[in-house]
């Protein structure tokens, strides 16, 4: 009778996770293989053929690529800045509410606000980063048009807006600790690297794990300021696959070349989900 | 010892240095919104001038207001930030209940399966969730933005842990007194959650309110639209160079959530931290 009643509690979360988590990362997989319906036309199995279209278009190799380097710069990037301000901001330092509320806005406002705000910003020939360079003599420079610094400057934007939100679980982290290990430190005569080093940064671990899992989930995820900035251009040098997976899907209306991408996806956060495992495994023992 | 000695021994004074790198950080990462501040507020004459007595205005603010929907658009986030939380509470308190106080068979498959929504957030199955809407008749609806996201794994994992940190001595004194599953749950342990309570509540609107991917998809008409979507639209239309509207209705957009944010820094702070933890 228990349990009957445990049932009844889960049903309603179960129906709308099933049907729109569960399922659809099921169907996802089996649209993958086949044909995308076209009017009186249903899908036909194609094994395949997707995931080839797919392989063999440019430009999904470049989001792959350009989605990776954005991962290698906005991951290290946000967590060691946000490891910097949650350190800064636990000390007694000059104007420290003041700081703490410079480093978090950014988290708290849409992306889409902030990402024009950031578009104006980069604007050639009278934004304010123009009017900086400009004024050390530099030429102008069209930041978000050029194929060369397209993806520099998207990528900044990103770092820019997680960093201050990691800075959060760093600095409880930080207040957590037990504040006899700074004196002793203190007592044993320490310098402050090596109470950083080999006190503060071993026991961040585990906030250091749960960041970065999630460092990696928004590297996926984050597309809404490609959309304002560049729409994945010039010539997709800014693309990242969940925009290009936007695109094929919403622009294309392609759904089974879509599913073919979410698939790979889907693929990327499974992995992430396997070392997150791995990983949390490892946590518990050091406790 | 010397003083200066003692004073870096105990860690507690960061040197001028650091003070120095933090101030610049710091105004470096406010940089684009004080300026988005100063072209909001000045003719557009000055928007990207500065001088110290340029005449501070209103007018931009209106001219957006009055360009675009942006009631309706306030109107429909409201609403749907409001629905969002509410069937989050409601579901995932249940489910976290089940989840902290049965035992039953299958319970470690079913909550691995919820916790699979943490990896796998609707975001990424945008195309499938609209194939769904659209069997469902209900594209371009404020329940199609919303509905994918009423159960939420992380409110679920949230609340299970809290609730299983309550003692089991009260929930069986209540028993004892003749209580309900469902009035002790109401009674006892939503109570004692209330922290956590709010602090899902605050992480939740904020990302409900920032959320865009999806309600770009799924909604194509003013009825519908929330802020975010709303202001993509106005911002990429043919407003393209009146910088001042533009910054203008950004930053009404946000204006909502900056304020809540400004007002109660510290429980903002404390919830985001709270949810991270856990």
């Amino acid at each position: 009778m228990r349990s009957v009643h445990a049932y009844l509690l889960l049903l309603p979360a179960f129906v709308l996770l099933v049907a729109f988590t569960h399922y659809p990362a099921v169907a996802t997989l089996i649209d993958s293989f086949h044909s995308t319906p076209k009017g009186a036309r249903p899908a036909v199995w194609v094994g395949l053929e997707n995931y080839q279209v797919m392989a063999g278009d440019p430009v999904f190799w470049k989001a792959a690529t350009n989605n990776l380097w954005f991962a290698l710069a906005t991951i290290p990037a946000s967590i060691g800045l946000a490891l910097v301000m949650a350190l800064w901001v636990n000390e007694r330092i000059t104007g420290r509410s003041f700081l703490r509320m410079a480093y978090f806005t950014p988290t708290v406002l849409p992306m889409i606000a902030v990402a024009n705000i950031w578009l104006f910003f980069y604007t050639p020939s009278y934004g304010l980063l123009e009017q900086i360079t400009g004024a050390f003599g530099l030429p102008s420079h069209n930041w978000l048009g050029d194929q060369r610094t397209a993806l520099g400057a998207v990528t900044l934007v990103a770092i820019w807006k997680e960093a201050g939100f990691f800075m959060i679980f760093y600095l409880a982290a930080l207040q957590s600790l037990n504040p006899s290990l700074r004196e002793a430190a203190a007592i044993e005569g320490a310098s402050r690297w090596y109470y950083f080093r080999r006190v503060q940064w071993p026991l961040l671990m585990p906030t250091t794990l749960f960041v970065m899992v999630n460092a990696v989930i928004n590297a996926v995820r984050m597309v809404d300021h490609i959309i304002v900035l560049t729409r994945g251009g010039p010539d997709n040098a800014s693309t990242l696959l969940l925009y290009h997976l936007y695109e094929v899907g919403f622009r294309f209306w392609d759904t089974a070349h879509a599913a073919a991408i979410t698939v790979v996806l889907l693929a990327v956060l499974a992995t992430v989900a396997f070392f997150q495992f791995f990983l949390l495994d490892r946590k518990v023992h050091y406790k | 010892m010397s003083a200066t000695q003692q004073s870096r021994l105990v860690y507690n004074d960061p040197t001028w240095i650091d003070t120095l790198a933090a101030w610049v950080l710091a105004l470096l990462w406010i940089l684009p919104l004080a300026y988005a501040v100063w072209t909001a507020f000045h003719p557009s004459e000055y928007s990207t001038r500065f001088e110290l007595l340029a005449p501070l205005t209103l007018d931009n603010f209106a001219r957006a207001w009055a360009a675009a929907p942006f009631a309706q658009y306030f109107l429909n986030t409201i609403m749907l930030v409001t629905m969002i939380l509410g069937c989050q509470l409601v579901i995932s308190t249940l489910a976290a209940y089940a989840f902290a106080r049965y035992e039953f068979a299958g319970k470690n498959l079913l909550f691995a399966l919820v916790l699979v929504q943490l990896m796998i957030m609707p975001d990424i199955l945008l195309v499938s969730n609209y194939k769904t809407m659209a069997a469902l008749g209900l594209v371009d609806t404020l329940l199609a933005v919303g509905l994918p996201y009423f159960a939420s794994a992380f409110a679920i994992f949230l609340l299970r842990q809290t609730f299983m940190g309550i003692p089991r001595e009260l929930d069986e004194a209540a028993r004892v007194e003749g209580a309900s599953p469902l009035q002790i749950l109401w009674r006892i342990y939503i109570p004692l959650a209330r922290p956590v309570y709010t602090a899902f509540a605050l992480v939740s609107v904020s990302f409900h309110w920032n959320n865009f991917l999806w309600p770009l998809i799924i909604t194509n008409s003013v009825g519908a639209r929330p802020l975010t979507v709303g202001l993509q639209v106005f911002s990429s239309t043919d407003q393209g160079v009146d910088w001042s509207v533009i910054t203008a209705a950004t930053l009404m957009t946000s204006a909502p959530l900056l304020l809540g944010f400004l007002l109660f820094q510290r429980q903002f702070v404390q919830s985001f931290m709270r949810a991270g933890i856990k």
